[in-house]
Parts: C-alpha cells; structure tokens; sequence
C-alpha cells in the first residue's frame, strides 16, 4: 500500500458537485494584504467551503558552491484560498483570495488576466498595503473596484476621504463591507458587476 | 514583508518532483486555467497512477483545476501536468473559461449580476 493511495485522496462532498451542464466558468480576484478578511469575504458569499490551492515557487539557494555541483534549493509555498457561486445551469463564477504581493501573482498562469475583474480589500488600519496593489492593477488594465472591510476596531473614515487617501480616480467605486456577512459581501461583488458594465458601454465619456 | 505576517510556508519540493516526474508543467499551463473545469470522460483504472486515478474519479461532474488542486493537495503546477496527461489519453474533457478577447462582456456580466441576485 501507497503511503499516500489514492483512496486517502477525497474529492468534493455530493453536495459541493457542480450540475453537469456546468459549461463555463468565469473569476473575480480578491486582493488584499494578510488578515484582512479576503478568505472571510471569499467563505462569506461561497456555496461551497474555501479551498486552498497552492503554488510552490523553487529557488536555488543563495550558499550555491560550484566546486561540490551540489545545489540548495528552497521551496515556499504560498496559499490561495477560493470559494464557488453558481450563476446558473452553466455558469460558475470562482473567487480567489490572493495576497497583496505582486510577485506572488504570476505563480498562477493567468490569474488576473482571464478574470472578469477584481475587489482592492482594504483595512483602514493598514492603508499603504494597498497602495501598491492599486497601482499594479491599474498598470495591468485590470478593472477594479474597492471594498473596505469594517473591523469593529477601525477607525472609521468617510469614503471620500479613503478615495483621496488612496489617490483612486472618480470612476472607481469604493464600497464600506462587512467580509464576514453575505449580503455585504454580494453587494461588494454588485458593485464590481456594475462598475464592469458601465466598462462595456461604448458610449462612456 | 517576512515575519509572522505570512500566506506562505516552506514546501516539500522533493514529493512533487516524484509525482509528476520532473515535469514542470510550463507548457500545460498556457492551456489550463485555475478555472477551466475537467469532467472525466474514461473510468478510473487499477493500474493508473494513483493521482490520474483519483482526478478521474472526481471529475465524474465538471470539476476547476483549481477545485482538483485543492482537493489532490498539489501545487496548480502538478495538478496541471497530471490533467494534461489525461487530458493526451482523452479520458478527460476541459472546457475552457471565457477567452479574455470577449471580456468584459455585457450578457454574460447581467448573467452574473442575476445569479448575485438571487444569494
């Protein structure tokens, strides 16, 4: 016997199966920095519990000597939690937590180009964590809106004054949400679906 | 940036390195999204690797690479190479997200925004 069979492997409960006429699906990326509740958003609105995917990134080791041809690699990995909404029969739309740091994004192939757009979570008390997430996603074109997560311990801040703080241009929207509740969390993902529509009218100034 | 402060953690690169035999999965990438969903088209064999086996057998519905990641406990890179390697043998299907070309677009962000609804 395997020490790892296959039998330990365990696939989705019957109730987390995806009907089989499941066609397409479609992703929102949740960027935010550590602990600032991108896995409660995530978990918030899913139908199913968060996974946690992974990517390991190897590195060779900085003591590298040549003379013994032995190389030290380093392997870390990093985490991305996600969770799952139906839309209908076909369509399923994935969400994906990933941390702020930039060179963690291009771990996953594809993860902000193919999405249809992303939600900037942001924690009053830590503001220049996204700073930098922001202008990363305005370089890659990447439509955005931005929530900011009221933690009972925040110091609470008017919209207005988060918007000028971050330097946000006018016509991104910015949203106050509680991550842990669903209603708020789905009108956070509202909010990006509107902003993403207003995008596609050809008409926009 | 280091500190207590981490989404991430040392990894065992050695175990993986077994399991897909060195592959690393560059190529297979540029094809599979974290959301392309796999449904197998084959049953699972005795005789299969014990991962093939296994993403057979939970692919019987539409299933995200992401979802078969997460659930095999590899890393994206791994799960890649396995499901291409089914994928080769055609004992799975994958249907691909929506080309980013189409995006955004105005039906499918009102489909969308109908399936928010209705949370």
């Amino acid at each position: 016997m395997d020490f790892k069979g296959s039998d330990t492997i365990v696939g989705p409960r019957s109730e987390d199966v995806l009907p089989s006429s499941a066609a397409t699906a479609v992703k929102v990326v949740i960027v935010g920095g550590f602990g600032v509740g991108k896995t409660t958003l995530v978990g918030a609105v899913s139908e199913i519990r968060p996974l946690t995917t992974e990517e390991t990134m190897t590195q060779a080791g900085a003591d590298v000597d040549d003379n013994a041809g032995v190389e030290r690699k380093t392997a870390t990995t990093v985490a991305m939690d996600f969770g799952r909404i139906s839309i209908n029969d076909e369509l399923v739309l994935y969400l994906f937590g990933t941390p702020g740091q930039q060179r963690f994004w291009f771990l996953w192939n594809g993860l902000f180009e193919g999405a249809l757009g992303a939600v900037v979570l942001v924690d009053t008390r830590r503001l220049e964590v996204s700073f930098d997430v922001i202008g990363r996603l305005e370089e890659r074109g990447v439509p955005f809106v931005v929530a900011v997560n009221t933690f009972p311990e925040s110091p609470s801040y008017p919209l207005d004054e988060l918007r000028a703080a971050l330097d946000l241009p006018d016509e991104v929207p910015i949203v106050g949400c509680d991550a842990r509740r669903r209603e708020s969390g789905r009108d956070v993902l509202m909010s990006l679906m509107r902003y993403l529509y207003s995008l596609t009218n050809p008409e926009r100034p | 940036m280091s500190g207590p402060d981490q989404d991430w953690d040392e990894g065992d690169p050695e175990r993986l390195y077994v399991i897909t035999r060195g592959r690393s999965g560059l190529s297979e990438r540029t094809v599979l999204d974290l959301v392309t969903l796999i449904v197998a088209r084959a049953e699972a064999q005795p005789s299969m690797q014990p991962e093939h086996a296994a993403i057979l057998r939970m692919c019987h519905s539409p299933l995200s690479v992401a979802e078969i990641s997460a659930y095999l406990r590899l890393p994206m890179s791994a799960t890649t190479v396995l499901i291409a390697d089914l994928l080769a043998d055609k004992r799975v299907e994958a249907r691909a997200p929506v080309p980013k070309a189409l995006l955004p677009d105005r039906a499918l962000i009102e489909a969308v925004m109908h399936g928010l609804q209705r949370l």
